[in-house]
């Protein structure tokens, strides 16, 4: 029997070879060339990045088989969104890392840009990956870079006992997806996620193992989306890890780890569907409640962002548990809006929180408006945002979530959702409170950069944009949100 | 042929307004103040064209405009006026000017207070225009903001506390709301958030009961309904004086336009089922805010008691579901909108000369600012109802209506407009009659600003106390509709607290 050699079509892996092989010629360059010139690092990065734009834009169009490389990469729309999602993330994380390192320069090693563009890599991989093993391979590729980036300001004792605490559980929790790929394979002979569907679609009752490794899957990937209770990392590793990585890790492993799950309980699980709706129900209801309500006990901005992160978590849960179009649909416009957001709030953290990055406590941010009104501004949008309050896209995110959740019946758990989003404002007002309202400790201007400045506008952007005019991305979502396998 | 677009340039001229104050240059503060006053004038000027092309015979919604926001999940922009909705639109435009104007003395980050102020005007407009529900919610929260940082920024000593009581009791009610809006989404097909193709829904009784608690919730947050007005007192109290108009003159109002234009349109069974229990509560709200205005010795305090005690008025004749009651509850929210307003300016104007609210602080003041005096007298008896002044038109309306309707509570009702007058003739007292206090006696009696604020509100309160025809002309048949809907689901008194 002749052996068919798979093809060697390498065009719908371009994005990922482009931002690894230019990850690893800074990595030697930089050996080589004995120079870490942080200019030139993110430079590099922004072209890597944007090549890899380009590569995914022209798999738009894309005419095939759902399934390339032996059935490990995706082809589909929904892997392309996610990846221009997660290179804009990266792009903007190049600038606040850019403003970063201006300020901080002794942190900085030829290491991190290479890192970074190897996370984001993993990242895309991920969200076009469709078989487990392709799965549990990305998801690695993405943890061991932001486990290392992590522990990036060896000053900083938190920034190590974050990157220690992120290893040691994030090593516990890849443990447990691989128990639930080999389970899955135990049950239906396939690691391949189509396949999986298929193999379960047959069957008129689901076998044990099946939903053994359907709750293995969903606490290995509830890890990394920072679910409740898989959450315990979050706030050490969001606090401890510089500014510039919290952001990128908060937007870009929540969209990565979203477009997996998604993609693993819609497609390989969707058979079971019965069986896991109560299941994300329940997982959804107390990750938005205890995101919330612990997020009002933080005085540090940095340990407060890391809760509310968790709380949209939930809301996105909430999307998924509808388990239909409308809810992968409303999942992914909530993770567009999600990273513009986050990695808007987390920029002006950075910004705030000065050289060494000491000042991160709420203090810092009072009568903020009089000292950068500019600053105090954006940020007031993106905890606007963050609380779903119009014109934002956060308002519009979460009206298509809980829109979602009560098409699928579960009105009850759009009000928990509601009443967690009322929560939830609490302490994103207080922190608007203290800029506005109150008089600043220190006058002192803050030292602000361009970089920061062209890396956040976007992220307003989009914020204010997506908010009024939805429908600019609803549009996209039509074809993007298809799941093609 | 292609209509001015009335309604969406009205919502959006102060919006255009706050976008220049933003990018004009810094420290330009009279500039801003300025381009604030010229952008609310002008949208005052719109609001006045948007009166002429309305016309009074026609009935129903007119004025509409329809577009798209969300194809793919049928979100819709809709706007359209009728009687009830064009005099709160003409209220808040003309109050908005005003406000500013009270607002001139403001010099800390006049910029930022003057885009509130004019973001603030859209998101009110908006929810009074708005004909679809979520464009509705749309505003109706977007309106939250700005009134937070009003508070928040710009107010007294307890601004920090009072602004977030505020704002989390009214994001609470809404929370409810929202969730019953998308309920509603999904029970019309196809799925639709259009306040008259909502209105066809057949819901079963007790699904359209729980609708109607949370979309009542949300606005008797808003009125404030007894007993959830307890951040109404600290809000008005700490509010900058701008900010304590505003919110007493539209935004309370809002509440009560919800309640007429959604809750009973779309849920009349309902309506009908609990039209008791909330006449009872507006009652309550009436008698027990009279009582404590009358305990108040903070002016401004007393003032926001006597909303508590006026806007149940609204309510009860809202709830009264005759005509009579109903258009008289339109009238006194545009009446208390105009002598409250004025109230709390003119308590402003005091503050600024005495810098105390107290009354026990007070005294005398009538012989060093008689002009003040003079508009303080005739505005309390425009609030306490004195007939051939605006308020009474509206009380007396909705007392007429209501006592067929409910007798008993009518007239506990009416024992409360002996309190009102008792309250707010005896503040005047206190505040004007009496020895003058030794170190109020050099204070300088009105400005030309404060007769320019002062006049046109005092000329409306005559205006509709002595002609209220065209106001009534036009809120009536809009109200017959809203009357019919609900007098057609018959009437299922509730809590057996009917008197025969």
């Amino acid at each position: 029997m002749p052996i068919q050699a798979p093809s060697l079509d390498l065009i719908p892996v371009l994005p990922e070879i482009i931002l690894a092989a230019v990850a690893l010629a800074l990595l030697v360059g930089g050996a080589v060339l004995r120079r870490e010139d942080p200019r030139l690092g993110g430079v590099v990065s922004l072209l890597a990045v944007a090549g890899a734009a380009w590569a995914s834009i022209t798999l738009w169009d894309r005419e095939g088989e759902a399934e390339v490389l032996g059935g490990m990469v995706a082809t589909d729309r929904y892997a392309v969104f996610f990846r221009l999602l997660i290179l804009a993330a990266t792009a903007t994380t190049v600038g606040l890392a850019h403003h970063y390192f201006q300020r901080t320069p002794e942190d900085h090693r030829g290491e991190f840009y290479p890192l970074l563009l190897l996370a984001a890599s993993g990242m895309t991989l991920l969200v076009s990956a469709a078989n487990l093993l392709m799965v549990f391979l990305a998801l690695e590729v993405l943890s061991l870079s932001l486990y290392i980036l992590t522990g990036f300001s060896p000053r900083r004792p938190a920034s190590q006992e974050g990157s220690m605490k992120y290893f040691l559980l994030g090593a516990f929790s890849s443990a447990f997806l691989l128990y639930g790929i080999a389970m899955a394979y135990g049950a239906t002979g396939t690691t391949s996620i189509s396949g999986i569907g298929r193999a379960l679609a047959g069957r008129t009752e689901a076998p044990a193992l099946a939903l053994v490794a359907m709750g293995l899957l969903a606490v290995g990937l509830g890890f990394k989306v920072a679910a409740v209770p898989f959450h315990q990392w979050t706030p050490d590793v969001y606090q401890g890890a510089p500014t510039p990585v919290t952001a990128f890790m908060s937007a870009g492993t929540k969209v990565a780890g979203f477009a997996a799950l998604l993609r693993v309980f819609m497609v390989a699980l969707h058979p079971l569907q019965w069986e896991w709706r109560p299941f994300l129900w329940g997982l959804a209801a107390i990750t938005m409640v205890v995101g919330s309500v612990l997020a009002i006990a933080q005085s540090d901005v940095k340990r407060m962002l890391a809760y509310s992160s968790i709380a949209h978590a939930g809301f996105i849960l909430v999307g998924v548990t509808a388990a239909s179009q409308a809810g992968i649909s409303a999942a992914m416009f909530y993770l567009v809006a999600y990273v513009a957001m986050i990695l808007g709030a987390f920029g002006v953290v950075l910004v705030v929180s000065g050289r060494g990055e000491e000042r991160t406590g709420l203090p810092a941010y009072a009568g903020l408006a009089e000292r950068s009104p500019a600053l105090a501004g954006l940020l007031a949008l993106f905890l606007l945002s963050l609380a779903g309050i119009p014109p934002t896209a956060g308002f519009i995110a979460k009206v298509s979530v809980f829109s979602a959740a009560i098409q699928a019946g579960y009105w009850p758990l759009a009000l928990i959702a509601v009443l967690s989003s009322v929560v939830a404002a609490y302490f994103y007002i207080r922190v608007i409170v203290l800029m506005y309202m109150e008089q600043p400790e220190e006058s002192a201007g803050l030292l602000t950069s361009p970089a920061a400045g062209i890396a956040l506008a976007p992220a307003a952007l989009a914020t204010l944009v997506l908010g009024v005019f939805p429908s600019l991305l609803f549009t996209v979502l039509e074809t993007a949100s298809v799941l093609r396998l | 042929m292609k209509v001015f677009p009335w309604l969406s340039v009205v919502t959006f001229v102060p919006l255009a307004g706050a976008a220049v104050v933003l990018v004009l240059p810094k420290g330009r503060d009279a500039l801003y103040r300025w381009v604030a006053l010229v952008a609310s004038v002008a949208t005052f000027v719109i609001a006045l064209g948007m009166l002429g092309a309305y016309d009074a015979q026609a009935r129903g919604f007119q004025l509409l405009e329809r577009a798209t926001w969300v194809e793919s999940l049928n979100f819709r922009y809709v706007l359209g006026v009728d009687g009830i909705s064009l005099f709160l639109v003409l209220l808040t435009a003309f109050l908005m000017p005003l406000a500013i104007l009270a607002s001139w003395k403001v010099d800390r980050g006049v910029r930022y207070f003057m885009v509130a102020m004019l973001v603030l005007e859209t998101a009110m407009v908006g929810s009074f225009l708005a004909l679809d529900l979520l464009l509705f919610f749309f505003f109706f929260e977007a309106l939250l903001f700005p009134m937070y940082l009003i508070i928040g920024g710009w107010g007294g000593e307890r601004r920090v506390y009072a602004a977030l009581k505020f704002f989390l009791f009214t994001m609470a009610g809404s929370a409810f709301l929202f969730v019953a809006i998308l309920f509603l989404y999904f029970r019309a097909d196809p799925h639709t958030f259009d306040l008259v193709e909502l209105q066809g829904l057949a819901l079963p009784a007790v699904t359209a009961r729980w609708l109607f608690l949370a979309f009542f919730v949300a606005f008797a947050v808003k009125v404030p309904l007894f007993p959830l007005h307890t951040w109404l007192p600290d809000a008005h109290t700490e509010a900058p004086t701008a900010g304590s108009v505003i919110l007493a003159a539209v935004l309370l109002k809002i509440g009560v336009y919800g309640l007429l234009r959604f809750n009973l349109s779309l849920f009349p069974e309902a309506s009908a089922y609990f039209r008791t229990f909330v006449m009872v509560l507006a009652v309550i709200g009436i008698v027990y805010g009279a009582i404590l205005a009358l305990a108040q010795r903070d002016v401004k305090r007393l003032v926001a008691y006597s909303s508590v005690s006026h806007l149940g008025f609204c309510v009860l004749g809202t709830f009264a579901f005759t005509t009579e009651a109903m258009t008289g509850g339109v009238i006194q929210m545009v009446n208390h909108g105009l002598s409250t307003g004025a109230l709390f300016l003119l308590v402003g104007m005091l503050y600024e000369r005495t810098h105390t609210r107290d009354l026990d602080q007070l005294g005398g003041l009538g012989t060093v600012t008689p002009a003040l005096a003079g508009f303080l007298l005739v505005v309390s008896l425009s609030s306490l109802a004195l007939p051939g002044l605006n308020g009474f038109v509206g009380e007396f309306l909705v007392l007429i209506g209501t006592f067929p309707v409910h007798r008993a509570l009518t007239v506990v009702a009416t024992v409360a407009i002996v309190l009102t007058a008792l309250y707010l003739l005896w503040a005047f007292q206190r505040i004007m009659h009496g020895p003058l206090r030794a170190e109020q006696v050099r204070h300088p009696d009105l400005s030309i600003r404060e007769y320019a604020i002062l006049v046109p509100i005092v000329a409306a309160i005559v205006f509709v106390g002595l002609f209220p025809k065209p106001l009534l002309d036009r809120i009536e048949p809009s109200v017959e509709d809203a009357a019919r809907t609900v007098q057609d689901a018959g009437p299922a008194p509730a809590l057996g607290l009917e008197v025969p």
